[in-house]
């Protein structure tokens, strides 16, 4: 009974999280009722007084890898990523957009980390709980994610300026 | 500790504000005279920002009902283990009555045979579905793509949601039921009054190439089903005339078909 209220009340959390790792709405929201319906059959596997959340955020990405696995085959999204060339004519915040472009071309595992680190505010203890890897790896993937999105950001502001001098 | 060096991990640390006070200390005056490694830092605080802009929204949004509904399994699990028994008696009659057709008409056509079971299976998903006044659907008709790309995915085939208008029936969304074969699609429709009709989609073994249309009563349910190449069809209504409910069947027919 309690954990039932808790799983309502993380539900936006699970929301957020997915809308930022799969991008589109309705597939994000897909994600989140997998993982619920498979977080209410398998609750008696929690177990009482860990953190629940941490477990809720291990049956998501438990699920998400097992999706994208099973979408691979005709998965054609890399071969159709457009480059990042779009972006605001003004104003410095990076356009949602673009964010989800961004983290579409991170390897799962990483956009995973980072997103477990800046939206869901965990520790790198948690994380490293959470995915089930050593907190070496949390660490090494948490670098190589900020990189490459900073890299991208890099390549945006500087079409950004080659546009504006020309 | 705070005259260790500093590593990549403290950087991160640092940008996520995770670092003990001397550590902090320890860190800005390195960063201090690196201006590089400076702005690094300062670009992946941005990131964070930009993706706590971005994101921090969709807390604020309504939860859509279906995943409230996730969390209503056990409701649910009564109202499926209902049909489930519907199922199981369906599949006894089917069985009694089976051995009987066979003992007095040996010839029956098994494809008439997995047609009429495929027009009682979509008669109680009829009467289950259409009385719903809340919770008809799984997915509504403003989510029509995404509902036809999903159970076009786990039918195996692809599937449309017939447009109904010219006869007076609009979508009002679908949802996944599970088949005696396989996961069966639902749509279902709905007229001005409020009268409702639903369609059943299932995909069907290769053998059952194609059938008229043929039409069976399952109590008050009136259900008009045929089998086109690799989908079998059952058109249900409890309200609305043999004649008129002949007249939808041949506007899906002729819109899947055109």
């Amino acid at each position: 009974m309690n954990e039932a209220q808790r799983l309502v009340e993380l539900t936006p959390r699970l929301r957020r999280y997915a809308r930022a790792l799969v991008g589109d709405r309705a597939t994000a929201d897909d994600l989140v009722q997998d993982t619920l319906e498979r977080a209410w059959a398998k609750l008696h596997l929690y177990r009482r007084g860990t953190d629940l959340r941490a477990w809720l955020f291990t049956v998501m990405h438990n699920v998400h890898v097992n999706r994208v696995r099973a979408a691979r085959p005709t998965d054609t999204l890399e071969d159709e990523m457009p480059e990042l060339a779009q972006r605001a004519p003004q104003g410095d915040g990076l356009l949602v957009r673009d964010l989800d472009r961004a983290i579409a071309r991170l390897p799962a595992e990483q956009s995973a980390v980072l997103l477990l680190v800046t939206l869901e505010e965990m520790s790198y203890e948690e994380v490293a709980r959470t995915l089930g890897i050593p907190i070496g790896t949390v660490m090494s993937r948490l670098s190589r994610a900020r990189e490459k999105l900073r890299a991208m950001m890099l390549g945006q502001a500087a079409a950004a300026k080659l546009k504006l001098v020309k | 500790m705070s005259d260790a060096p500093i590593t990549e991990a403290d950087l991160h640390a640092y940008a996520d504000g995770r670092l003990d006070e001397a550590r902090r200390q320890a860190v800005e005056a390195w960063l201090a005279a690196r201006p590089e490694e400076s702005e690094r830092v300062a670009d992946y605080r941005r990131l964070t920002d930009g993706l706590r802009g971005a994101y921090d929204t969709v807390l604020d949004e309504p939860v859509p009902e279906r995943l409230r509904q996730a969390l209503r399994p056990r409701l649910q699990l009564r109202r499926f283990a209902a049909v489930a028994g519907w199922f199981v008696l369906g599949i006894a009659i089917g069985v009694v009555a089976g051995w009987q057709l066979h003992e007095t008409r040996p010839a029956a056509a098994p494809a008439a045979d997995a047609g009429a079971a495929m027009a009682y299976r979509a008669a109680i998903a009829h009467v289950t579905y259409s009385p719903e006044v809340r919770h008809p659907v799984e997915v509504g008709a403003d989510q029509e793509a995404h509902l036809v790309a999903w159970l076009s995915k786990r039918l195996g085939a692809p599937l449309r949601a017939p447009k109904l208008e010219d006869v007076g029936y609009s979508l009002v969304g679908g949802r996944l039921l599970p088949g005696d074969s396989g996961p069966v699609a639902h749509f279902m429709y709905q007229c001005k009054q409020g009268t409702r009709v639903t369609l059943y989609v299932r995909t069907e073994a290769a053998s059952n190439r194609e059938t008229a249309f043929r039409y069976s009563e399952e109590g008050k349910v009136r259900v008009f089903y045929w089998i086109d190449r690799k989908l079998g069809y059952a058109l249900s209504s409890a309200d609305i005339s043999k004649d008129d409910l002949f007249k939808v069947a041949n506007a899906v027919y002729q819109q899947l078909n055109p």
